[in-house]
């Protein structure tokens, strides 16, 4: 249904440090691996050898350059669902296939039932949908849904399988509507942020920042330069300024 | 109503383990089969390479095993070489005819087989092949990869950055990673600055580019490329001069005190002072004598000059070093115009590495034993730890800078102490390894096996490898003077030495997995060249037969005669050996297998397989029995499990013995490959605390490692800041000893054979003006790419298919170049025309593109329009593989004077803009066709049949 | 926003069409038509047609045709689906009137409930689509007060154009009914060129630096994409007009769409009825509109393309 529940038992999320986030695209590939045999079999891909190569990803990894010359810094953004609690991807739908779980938070779009308007993809403004071309339905992030909760798996792999693959230790699981959850305390020790909160959708993912650099510009710069030893002396005095250090050993 | 969701499902019919060959990282995987097909691949968590993490490449392992380029059958050239027109043929017809070739060629004139492999991770068997086989012509690619790293690492320190040593992750406080890193050990350095990134250790990447592991450095050091081994040393002098230097550590486990003779003008000038038994001498300053070095407790003195006792005059080598460094030269206001890097950055960060070093010290309570028998209670480490790769090695001087960072790291007391970078049994070795090459021209013979291993570790002039003339002996002139300590050979110059018939004609080419017609070869154009280049009386081509096994539709097949097809990762067995490139972790020595997950679906061979085969067949010793029979009529695996090296020492170290008791050495154990896939495919040997730390000075480290076979002695490991062999060769080039250099080669030798490390500029900048050749030209691999493997992958080259030049935003506008701008990138060999796009994160003098993303048009099984030929573009093309012509002068490869390591990232080049029409990359060579019908889908449903299979099931 | 031809001429057609329907139907019931048999089967034969084709043309934009019909599911949410269901909903009261005009050829009794039943529907569909755009937050040229009132109006005003030409050509022309057309051309018109002058003016208030939080650090450029060839999101949103070329079209569409129509009906009105001037002014009316559409989808920024480049949405 595609109106959305008064609130969820849960807020399933994740949390993705950009402070730690080097792009290395393994959350990218290991969610298109998962997902083209999971829920959302098959993510196509169009022209997969030849020219114009393109395909449904439900992640995907950008990087972006803030800041000019010497302040500037590089960041790499993973950009997938937000699950947000109250979105409009999900209250657009016509027919009921993109629908919000009482249980989790989910969002999901039924691949049986979707009609593939296109309609959530224009609704959503973090480009979480995206249509494939090959199957005629949208696709989205599931959060894992087949992984999270499945039996078949071992209790430490019962996470996205994007979280499961980030060599750095980058995206983070778990329930952001429980204050007491380890993701819940690092967006608070991190402060984590929202992405276009103005927009109103109020997401559950949540994004760490990158942290203060530590150069020269930083204002914590700590030493400037070590002291030199021996005073004033010349280069070969100094050189048997050595000499009785170590020789008084 | 809401829709069910199966939450549940079942994932695979089967999980198999094994180990990932997407790079040359090696994680352990575990693949979910489904219907007998791959269902998804994830990172192994016992694994101790990876702990169950996974890159991008790794996780999309599937569209590798179900690339279109996959080769299907043996193939034999029918058309021009280059065309791509073959025939198949039968597996009896191919190996029936290589065994002809390489047979006619072993009875004859062995060495004129040359048999290079590219990124074959089965050197110990591909090169026991070889030295079966006779010819002096063998290496893999790490002459064009990593060998400076190597080299420079063995003789100072016994160890090794690349994959055979790690920071401490755990206890390191200050990072400090030079150049590109993406290359080897990509899972483990991800995981591991997560682990720093999580503890608030300082981080600092010192990368003329700022992305990858660059972009999230608490401080990113924007150095102009080929620098870095001058702003290591102006830090060195910093430390220096404040007298910032681990001084007891010094004394303990490096040759600082020991004496140099300083006699100018004789033989032994510049060598240890030794004693008749050849012990290194020290002044002690307890008896006030000269004193072996060696000799635990003694007060050696670091500074001072002493008198030998034949009256000559000898001083500690850290006097020396000292002198060296505190040259004004190294003073950071000087080195800061050709760094890029301020003067105030440099001495903050020395300052920083002084406070992490000696202000945080790491102390654990374990005690241990050093070499000598004392006992300590506490291991106490600096935790400053540096990692390097590529950036370094790939300049020609980076064989010294790459010492210089490791005198920086001795100086500092943290080599494989808590903290400090540590080594990865079986490493620390000697310093440098007990292994000479082998195969001087004289030892060379029809129908003989090499005396010992191609590769090794030259002490001096001695032991290279060229004749009474000083010729080359190798076709790739590796432990020659070209290139003395070429440890791993020049791959780079084969084709180029062989087209040529420089030193000497070959007659056969034999190649596996190295793409050396395009994005593995330096200089496409004249390589291409040789590769069809026909000699003009016999009309036969001038490199006669070349037989390639790869498994993919690389450019390199189209250029060869015979094919033959090997096997995708997980098709194949494998293993990962310790007398190969191990995959060892700090705390403990491990290796690994491949098996077999799914079965070949077309008609293919493992070339492990295949090399086994092809050495029953020419009958070389240790492939036949007694009898004349083959010796693994198993094939590999049979190999893999009964191959002794040294009596109990085979490929894996895991389950020896009769049942399988024994760790190391031991008789081959029949179930062994089944106990490894009971274990995850690897064996990991977990040392005890004790053994942790200091191995290169811990008796009890030493001692095993002795009894496993690692070292041919128990003795500590000296760090040799002070390189011996080096001043041998100096030595000669001033016509000293037995084997001096020709008289072309003597100033070159003279000057590059320095004992101490020193930075001098990258040949190819100083040859060329500056003014016109204005920008250092680089190259980065992206994580998602691993050489040209990733652009047959459908899902791979949807995220890297073309690629740019990236250029610093300001100097672009300066030159009136913007985002999405066609421009020609000038080298002194040619130009490359290429889209731009503009970054803030690069050194202004610097541009720089992914690597190994363009594509020869029709290569892969690509459509020939595909962007990767069309958007995509190479920076070989503009690299030579020779330097600069000068003046009377012989032409010495592009590479690293002292060990050959080619210099890719020495270019030099100019921008001017280009025409946006054609909006094409150039040059575009004529399409490759391919030798099938190119059957390409419109789209890729994979997974499709996984889904299927859910509603059949009927939930 | 990608314009898809398919749903530009849904919308510019069935609008038409419920434009048609609706005046046609208003005209009868206030008495300034008489529900003559030939009228009653060009005048809702064309608006029939014009709903029907548009209506199919619309699922053509689906990647799943065939399970169009769950679209009627949602209208308690989604104004697609509310669009749907009125759609539909339409055809009873509107089946109902045009059966009793052509059988009974009167509209009056229950059949003037079934017509002002039929009028209010086909608005309420007209509305629904417009609101299908304008409920969009990720659009800033399209989450427009404007937005729906303009879809409403120019069904009007395009059916309006329908109504006078076929009234002209069955031999009954009506000055109310050119005069309205003229009227609604003229509404449409001035709300169109508000609408243009309101999006133009408005702050582009998103920034890549606000899309990413990354703003903090200075000015945020997108350094690599994700994947190097276009993908969906970039095909269906990075749609981009120039903007002089955008100028340009706003002209054709207001020449064409709204001036030249209202003038050539007005004209011909004065000529006492020109059937072939009144045929220009719809092939007039139709050019312009599908342009004025085209437009509504081409300048629509979308707010996730700042992931992709843009500079400001």
């Amino acid at each position: 249904m595609t109106t959305l529940p008064q609130t969820t038992a849960k807020k399933l999320g994740l949390v993705i440090d950009l402070d730690t986030c080097v792009g290395c695209q393994a959350c990218a590939t290991s969610c298109k691996e998962w997902n083209t045999g999971g829920y959302s079999a098959p993510l196509t891909d169009q022209n997969p050898y030849g020219a114009d190569q393109h395909g449904a990803w439900l992640n995907r990894i950008h990087s972006f350059e803030a800041g000019e010359g010497d302040a500037s810094r590089t960041v790499h953004f993973p950009r997938s669902c937000l699950h947000c609690e109250e979105p409009d991807c999900v209250t657009v739908c016509p027919t009921g296939a993109s629908y919000k779980r009482e249980e989790d938070g989910i969002v999901l779009v039924n691949p049986d039932t979707c009609i593939g308007c296109k309609l959530c993809s224009w609704a959503c403004p973090y480009g979480a949908r995206e249509y494939d071309y090959g199957h005629g339905v949208m696709k989205k992030c599931t959060l894992c849904v087949d992984r999270i909760y499945n039996d078949n798996l071992l209790p430490e792999d019962r996470v996205p399988a994007c979280v499961r693959a980030c060599p750095t230790g980058a995206r983070h699981f778990g329930d952001l509507g429980d204050p007491s959850s380890e993701v819940s305390q690092l967006v608070r020790r991190r402060g984590g942020f929202d992405l276009l909160p103005e927009m109103g959708y109020k997401p559950v993912n949540k994004y760490l920042p990158p942290r203060e650099r530590r150069d020269g510009r930083a204002a914590n710069a700590a030493s400037t330069a070590l002291p030199e030893s021996g005073g004033g002396a010349s280069r070969l005095d100094k050189l048997f300024g050595w000499a009785d250090r170590l020789l008084s050993r | 109503m809401k829709p069910k969701v199966e939450i549940s499902a079942p994932v695979a019919d089967e999980i198999k383990t094994s180990t990932c060959y997407m790079c040359a990282c090696r994680c352990g995987i575990k693949v979910y089969l489904k219907d007998g097909q791959v269902r998804y691949i994830e990172g192994n968590r016992d694994h101790p390479v990876n702990r169950g993490v996974l890159c991008g490449k790794g996780s999309a392992g599937i569209m590798q095993q179900y690339s279109p380029a996959r080769l299907r059958a043996p193939l034999l050239r029918v058309g021009e070489r280059g065309k791509g027109e073959f025939k198949e043929i039968s597996w009896d017809e191919a190996l029936g005819l290589a065994t002809q070739w390489l047979g006619d060629v072993r009875d004859s004139d062995p060495k004129k087989l040359a048999f290079f492999t590219g990124r074959d991770q089965s050197q110990s068997l591909t090169g026991w092949w070889a030295i079966q086989f006779g010819t002096p012509n063998y290496a893999a690619h790490g002459g064009f990869c990593s060998v400076n790293m190597a080299a420079a690492g063995l003789y100072t320190f016994g160890g090794s950055f690349w994959e055979f040593g790690e920071p401490d992750w755990a206890h390191t406080r200050y990072f400090m990673l030079f150049g590109v890193a993406e290359d080897h050990a990509s899972n483990p350095i991800k995981m591991g600055i997560g682990k720093l990134k999580a503890r608030g250790a300082k981080f600092v990447s010192i990368n003329p580019v700022r992305t990858g592991y660059s972009a999230i450095a608490d401080e990113w050091v924007g150095i102009k490329p080929g620098t870095d081994g001058l702003f290591v040393a102006s830090l060195i002098r910093e430390m220096l001069k404040a007298d910032r230097v681990d001084a007891e550590y010094l004394v303990r486990y490096t040759n600082a005190p020991w004496l140099v003779i300083d006699d100018k003008g004789s033989a032994d000038h510049g060598l240890f002072a030794r004693d008749r038994k050849g012990n290194p001498l020290a002044f002690d300053k307890k008896t006030g004598k000269l004193t072996n070095a060696m000799l635990p407790d003694i007060a050696p003195a670091m500074i001072g000059d002493f008198k030998l006792k034949d009256g000559r005059k000898a001083v500690p080598a850290f006097q020396l070093l000292a002198r060296r460094f505190l040259d004004v030269r190294y003073a950071p206001e000087r080195v800061e115009k050709e760094t890029g890097v301020p003067a105030d950055t440099i001495r903050r960060i020395a300052a920083e590495l002084a406070e992490a070093a000696f202000e945080q010290e790491v102390v654990l309570d374990v005690p241990w034993t050093d070499w000598a028998g004392r006992k300590h209670d506490k291991m106490i480490g600096r935790p400053i730890s540096m990692h390097a790769m590529r950036g370094i090695s790939a300049h020609s001087n980076g064989f010294h800078t790459c010492r210089l960072i490791h005198v920086l790291q001795i100086l500092l007391g943290s080599i494989d102490c808590p903290g400090g970078f540590r080594y990865k049994p079986p490493y620390p070795k000697q310093t440098p390894p007990w292994l000479k090459p082998s195969g001087k021209p004289r030892d060379v013979a029809p129908s003989e096996p090499l005396g010992g291993p191609h590769l090794g570790f030259p002490l001096g002039p001695d032991d290279l490898l060229v004749d009474e003339n000083g010729t080359p002996g190798r076709i790739d002139k590796a432990f020659s003077w070209d290139a003395p300590l070429a440890a791993h050979g020049l791959m780079h110059m084969v084709i180029t030495n062989a087209g040529n018939r420089d030193p000497y004609p070959i007659d056969v080419l034999f190649l596996y997995m190295a793409n050396m017609s395009w994005n593995s070869t330096m200089n496409v154009p004249e390589v291409l060249g040789h590769l069809t280049a026909r000699d003009e009386k016999t009309g036969d081509y001038k490199i006669p037969k070349i037989i390639y096994s790869d498994a993919y539709y690389s450019e390199m097949v189209a250029y060869a005669d015979l094919i033959l097809p090997d096997t995708t990762y997980l098709e194949r067995w494998d293993c990962i050996s310790l007398l190969d490139r191990p995959v060892s972790e700090a705390d403990g020595p491990a290796d690994s297998i491949r098996q077999p997950v799914i079965k070949p679906d077309r008609d293919v061979r493992a070339f492990q397989e295949v090399l086994i085969d092809l050495g029953a067949r020419l009958k070389l010793p240790g492939f036949v029995t007694d009898k004349g029979k083959p010796k693994y009529p198993g094939g590999y695996p049979d190999y893999i499990v009964n191959h002794e090296r040294k009596p109990g020492i085979g490929p894996l170290a895991g389950w020896r013995g009769q049942k399988g008791e024994a760790y190391g050495v031991g008789a081959p154990y029949t179930k062994q490959l089944q106990r490894y896939i009971e274990n995850g495919c690897f064996h990991f040997h977990k040392l005890k605390p004790s053994m942790h730390y200091y191995k290169h000075a811990n008796r009890e480290y030493l001692d095993w490692a002795l009894q496993m076979g690692y070292r041919g002695t128990a003795t500590p490991i000296v760090f040799q800041l002070y390189s011996e062999p080096m001043q041998h060769f100096h030595l000669a080039a001033e016509g000293h000893g037995p084997v001096v250099p020709p008289k072309h080669h003597r100033r070159r030798i003279a000057t590059f054979f320095d004992p101490l490390p020193f930075w001098y500029a990258p040949f190819e900048g100083s040859l060329l003006d500056d003014g016109d050749y204005p920008f250092a030209a680089v190259t980065q691999r992206p994580m998602a790419m691993y050489h040209s493997w990733g652009s047959q992958n459908a899902w791979l080259r949807q995220i890297h298919g073309a690629n740019r030049l990236y250029i610093n935003a300001a100097r672009a506008r300066e030159m009136d170049i913007a985002d999405d701008d066609w421009v020609w990138i000038i080298g002194y060999k040619g130009r490359v025309k290429a889209q731009v796009k503009l970054q803030e994160g690069v050194n202004p003098d610097t541009v720089w593109t992914w690597n190994a993303i363009g594509k020869r048009s029709g290569a892969w099984s690509l459509d020939k329009d595909a962007p990767e030929a069309t958007r995509g573009f190479l920076l070989n093309h503009l690299i030579s593989e020779l330097l600069p012509v000068r003046p009377g002068g012989y032409r010495y490869s592009n590479s690293d004077p002292v060990t050959g390591q080619a210099a890719w990232y020495d270019l030099r080049v100019r921008i001017e803009k280009a025409e946006a029409d054609p909006a094409r990359t150039e040059p575009f060579y004529e399409p490759i066709d391919t030798p099938w019908k190119r059957d390409l889908p419109d789209t890729l449903r994979f997974g499709e049949q996984f889904r299927r299979d859910r509603w059949r099931r009927g939930s | 926003m990608h314009p898809a031809y398919s749903v530009i001429f849904f919308t510019t057609a069935s609008g038409a069409g419920y434009g048609l329907l609706s005046l046609l139907l208003l005209f009868a019931l206030l008495g300034l038509v008489s529900p003559d048999v030939w009228l009653g089967l060009t005048g809702f034969g064309l608006a029939f047609v014009l709903i029907v084709a548009g209506l199919l043309s619309s699922t053509a934009h689906l990647g799943r045709p065939e399970r169009a019909w769950r679209a009627f599911s949602q209208w308690r949410s989604s104004w697609l689906s509310r669009e749907g269901v009125m759609a539909v909903l339409t055809f009873a009261p509107a089946g109902i009137a045009a059966l009793g005009w052509v059988l009974l050829g009167e509209v009056s009794g229950a059949l003037a409930w079934a017509g002002w039943a039929a009028i209010l529907c086909a608005g309420m569909t007209v509305y629904c689509t417009g609101m299908i755009y304008a409920s969009l937050k990720t659009i800033r040229q399209w989450h427009h007060p404007l937005v729906a009132l303009n879809y409403v109006v120019l069904a009007l005003a395009t059916g309006a154009v329908l109504l006078d030409t076929l009234l002209t050509m069955t031999g009954q022309p009506s000055r109310q009914a050119t005069w309205t057309a003229v009227a609604a051309l003229a509404i449409a018109l001035a709300l169109k060129l508000a609408y243009w002058a309101s999006i133009d003016s408005a702050n582009k208030s998103y920034t890549v630096g606000r899309a990413t939080g990354l703003g903090r650090f200075g000015k945020v450029q997108p350094l690599d994409p994700p994947h190097t060839e276009p993908n969906f999101v970039m095909r269906e949103m990075g749609y981009r007009v120039g903007r002089k070329h955008a100028a340009r079209l706003r002209l054709i569409a207001a020449l064409l769409g709204f001036i030249l129509p209202a003038v050539l009906l007005a004209i011909a009105e004065q000529a006492g009825g020109a059937p072939w001037l009144n045929s220009i002014a719809v092939a007039s009316a139709a050019a312009g509109v599908v342009v004025e559409r085209w437009l509504f989808f081409a300048e629509a920024e979308h707010v996730v393309m700042l992931y992709y480049g843009a500079g400001a949405a």
